[in-house]
């Protein structure tokens, strides 16, 4: 009998320990310090009431410049397994000021997605991005939503309204839901309530931020809906030939459904842009993944597959760090406002504040993020 | 609908839980002891919902 009590008390300290792990890990968070442009705070769920005090109820972070203009719409966290689009959306949301203009800023557009990883992934439950004042942790995520929060997941995934079938799984991936329904799942109705916030501010251009394994072809690019490849094609030729690194278009495909870049753009009067940035990190040939190859991108089985010819992006012993993904996705961004400013005068959105690829590169994201014990209370919100 | 499958998923779990708890009280050595000590954590951890 003494040796059945300890047995199980080796297994209850093993339940506790993991519990605790996984019970954390959902409930991280995850400060942002409201930069000098950000004007109020609002919710996803004031753009679609029945998504109030749930899980995927956002915050959505509105800047704005005295001067009226244009607006934009950052969507980081669709994914929040590709954290440098959430990253640039924290640099933009603590940073930013606007002259002209508007910008919106969801840096976890899936929070359900945010507070789960990959079953049996074995990724790590969390990451730190190393700062002058100690590091600031964020939670890992996933790509999908939480099953906690929307389950079972169907045989078949009919996409709402096409009913295209999609894999069953990515009925919780919101790059997979626009543009969502009001009666539909907990990712439908997220994707409803963003697009309703796109209808009703107004928007003019929607950026989705990703990253991509090397081995998906769809990689270092603006995927553009055909309404913002004028837009989308300069942006790739200034970035090539002034940031420092070069960025491909790929055409949204009319037949594919559920995408932002596809959705988003025949739903509502917004162009509507996805960026690509290289995540080795995601990659099936990777060996330990583990919070060191997330934010240093290195893996010597992705570069041996390289040397194999099976990538669509190039890679060495110096991987894909975590700070050279983010500063593409910064440079892309003000390439993008810069552009669209001057050929729309009347709805140009002017901004400052917030570094371009080679600032980031040199001095590391942490540098451009904000210390929350330092800041005034009132002005740190929660992801 | 979900919800009915959501609550056999628990009652299921909670089915295997149970089931693995009595065949660890039945064991008679440490090694199968601590195999359905093991295989039940995941069992517990779902039944809490954490994941």
């Amino acid at each position: 009998m003494t040796r059945k009590i300890a047995v199980a008390a080796l297994g209850a300290a093993l339940a506790v320990s993991a519990g605790l792990s996984f019970y954390r890990s959902r409930h991280l968070a995850e400060p942002v310090v409201a930069g000098p442009g950000v004007v109020r705070v609002a919710r996803l769920g004031d753009y679609f009431a029945p998504l109030k005090g749930t899980v995927n109820d956002a915050n959505v972070y509105v800047l704005e410049g005295r001067e009226p203009g244009g607006t934009f719409l950052l969507l980081g966290g669709t994914h929040p397994e590709e954290p440098a689009g959430r990253l640039a959306a924290w640099i933009f949301a603590e940073g930013a000021v606007l002259a002209r203009g508007r910008i919106l800023i969801i840096p976890t557009a899936n929070r359900s997605a945010s507070t789960a990883t990959r079953l049996g992934g074995a990724y790590p439950p969390d990451f730190t991005i190393p700062t002058a004042w100690g590091g600031q942790r964020f939670r890992m995520g996933d790509r999908w939503s939480n099953p906690l929060d929307q389950w079972p997941d169907p045989e078949v995934y009919l996409h709402y309204p096409t009913r295209q079938e999609l894999a069953y799984v990515d009925i919780r991936n919101l790059n997979r839901a626009f543009p969502g329904r009001p009666n539909g799942t907990l990712t439908e109705r997220t994707c409803y309530a963003i697009i309703e916030l796109i209808r009703r501010e107004k928007v003019d251009v929607a950026i989705d931020f990703h990253e991509a394994e090397l081995q998906y072809p769809v990689i270092s690019a603006i995927v553009a809906h055909e309404k913002g490849a004028e837009l989308a094609a300069a942006a790739s030729m200034f970035i090539s030939s002034v940031e420092g690194f070069a960025i491909g278009v790929e055409n949204s495909p009319k037949a594919l459904h559920g995408l932002s870049h596809r959705e988003i753009g025949d739903a509502t009067d917004a162009i509507s842009l996805l960026l690509e940035a290289p995540e080795p990190f995601l990659d099936a040939t990777r060996g330990r993944t583990d919070r060191a190859l997330l934010l240093t991108g290195k893996d010597e089985f992705v570069v041996r597959a390289g040397q194999r010819g099976l990538l669509f992006e190039k890679i060495d012993e110096n991987g894909w760090p975590i700070d050279i993904r983010v500063g593409r996705h910064m440079s892309t961004i003000l390439q993008l406002l810069e552009l669209w400013s001057g050929d729309h005068p009347d709805k140009a959105v002017e901004v400052s504040g917030v570094p371009r690829y080679a600032e980031v590169v040199e001095k590391g994201v942490g540098a451009f993020l904000k210390d929350p014990k330092a800041a005034d209370a009132a002005k740190v919100f929660y992801e | 609908m979900a919800t009915i499958v959501t609550v056999l998923y628990y009652l299921l779990t909670a089915f295997v839980a149970v089931m693995l708890v009595w065949n660890f009280l039945r064991r008679k050595n440490w090694q199968e002891e601590a195999l359905y000590v093991i295989i039940l954590i995941p069992f517990l951890l779902r039944l809490l919902r954490l994941k």
